[in-house]
């Protein structure tokens, strides 16, 4: 699928061709957003929402018309869009405001699958104000218990947040029946959706939930934009969480009014040529289209799991039947930074470690693993390298 | 390829020197790195500002397991002094393989822990 549009993959490593498998970490960009970030820089760079200026002026209908085509790239209405630095800011930003509204004793409902930015911020915000945060188990299978979820879902819970697909397992999770769950029982409903909107169609009618967070570099996007969508009616009574320019209608020295949503939410200059950016990768996936993005990264994520089940000394991980586009393991006996070491003298480049889930990796009783992620420009040549490789890594930890 | 896995690493990694835990040790202390995960321990007996003996345990990956088994190889023996002005240059030279910037904190996290040690060890019965 248009490798030739990547310039990052015509590179060679330590003289191999680059076997990019660290997308769910972040995703290459294609020249066509590289471009669009140049444009920027080259032709229209000004601030947005003040000058008189005609710079000015195509730099704000540039900045606006981003959140419009993330707006409909989500199925999400105008004004529900608010740009922030990253998905973990925009948690950040759920945190801060939506429990200032919490008593002692509230309960926050999240998953043991949670990546660190799902979680951290509701821990520290709960250490701070007496809340209290739960977790729904995982089972074996690598999918929430739901049994589980609902026993833990009562009077007290203020928030669901919940992963969309698992950075680690690759879990989709049943987010619909979750926010609908969340709703009957009269609670706010959040996705992490960072691994699933580069790599599904998601749409947040459909989906039901009133708050969704993703990031741009993980969806063919520049680094430093972040997207929150939440629905309007919630934004409108939410407080705001980072304060000064931009976000305010009115200042006195004694108090403010804010700004209308969602510029209230977005505080300070922001990454606007980052923004125009995103705005032309969500161009570019909605040319490919979702659903063959979706069908791309399923048959390379079965084909690698079909590849790897028959490797020696693999533990796979993650469920075996629908999953993201990513694959998590461990080969017996050799840790997984020395795997990811040895594959990257081979070109290839994978993710090691604890991908941000301590908890989870506790969970399973491993330090680490490896993760391979797949996007658009991946090959099934790519994961029989990816194979051959760690057959290497074997050897070279053959006794 | 595999410059970094050498014979001698993965000697190493395979048969540590001086593996294991020690019981009522003047010096012990206990470091992760965070990245990884590798988790070092070490344990040491000191006779007149010398380290006696010494051991550790570790978990993670072949470059920090066999940068505690060459550390302590080189350490027994030595006098305090010397492993304080130990730096990670001079551990990675006795490593002999050439490490990337995030491999570096593998290598050198035993380095790290040993040295701790000895402050805590020092901040108790004088340096």
């Amino acid at each position: 699928m248009r490798r030739e549009d990547f310039p990052i993959l015509a590179r060679k490593v330590n003289g191999h061709p680059l076997a990019y498998l660290d997308n769910a970490s972040t995703s290459q960009k294609p020249k066509q957003v590289i471009s669009a970030v140049s444009d920027f820089y080259e032709n229209h760079n000004s601030n947005i929402h003040r000058g008189i200026h005609s710079l000015s002026e195509e730099a704000t209908e540039m900045y606006e018309d981003s959140h419009v085509k993330v707006a409909r790239f989500v199925n999400a209405d105008n004004g529900e869009i608010i740009f922030t630095r990253n998905t973990t800011e925009s948690i950040n930003l759920l945190a801060y405001s939506l429990c200032l509204g919490l008593k002692a004793g509230d309960e926050i409902l999240l998953t043991e699958m949670e990546h660190h930015s799902n979680l951290v911020p509701w821990q520290q915000i709960a250490l701070k104000g007496g809340l209290k945060v739960r977790f729904a188990r995982v089972d074996d299978s690598g999918a929430i218990d739901m049994e589980h979820f609902s026993s833990l879902l009562g009077k007290r819970t203020r928030i669901v947040s919940v992963g969309h697909v698992s950075n680690v397992l690759g879990t989709i999770n049943p987010v619909r029946e979750i926010s609908k769950a969340s709703r009957d029982n009269g609670s706010v409903s959040i996705i992490d959706a960072a691994q699933s909107v580069p790599h599904m169609p998601v749409d947040v009618k459909s989906l039901g939930c009133d708050f969704l967070a993703f990031s741009s570099h993980k969806m063919l996007g520049p680094t430093g934009v972040g997207v929150l969508y939440g629905k309007r009616h919630i934004l409108e009574s939410l407080p705001p969480f980072l304060f000064g320019g931009d976000m305010i209608r009115q200042v006195d020295f004694g108090n403010s009014r804010f700004n209308d949503v969602p510029w209230k939410f977005e505080a300070g200059t922001p990454d606007i040529a980052g923004a125009v950016g995103l705005g032309a990768a969500v161009d570019y996936l909605g040319r490919i289209g979702m659903d063959a993005v979706l069908d791309h990264g399923r048959k390379l994520s079965d084909y690698a799991r079909s590849r790897l089940l028959l490797t020696p000394g693999i533990e796979l991980y993650g469920p075996s039947g629908k999953r993201g586009s990513l694959l998590s393991f461990n080969l017996k006996g050799v840790h997984s930074h020395d795997v990811a070491e040895i594959l990257d003298r081979d070109g290839i480049a994978v993710r090691a470690g604890h991908h941000c889930a301590m908890p989870l990796m506790r969970k399973l009783g491993i330090t680490g693993a490896v993760r391979a992620s797949f996007y658009l420009y991946n090959s099934k040549d790519e994961i029989d390298r990816l194979e051959s490789s760690i057959l290497r890594v074997r050897k070279v930890f053959s006794k | 390829m595999t410059d970094l896995y050498q014979e001698h690493i993965m000697e190493h990694f395979y048969n540590p020197r001086n593996r294991g835990s020690m019981r009522d040790p003047d010096i012990y202390f206990k470091d992760s790195n965070p990245l990884c995960g590798d988790e070092v321990a070490i344990y040491a007996r000191i006779r007149k500002g010398r380290i006696l003996n010494i051991c550790f345990l570790a978990v993670g990956c072949a470059i920090s397991q066999a940068s505690a088994s060459i550390l302590t190889e080189q350490v027994k023996d030595k006098p305090l002094a010397y492993v304080k002005g130990m730096t990670s240059q001079d551990l990675i030279g006795l490593m002999a393989i050439p490490l990337s910037h995030s491999r570096v904190k593998c290598a050198v996290l035993p380095l790290k822990v040993l040295q701790a040690g000895i402050v805590v060890y020092e901040g108790k019965h004088g340096a």
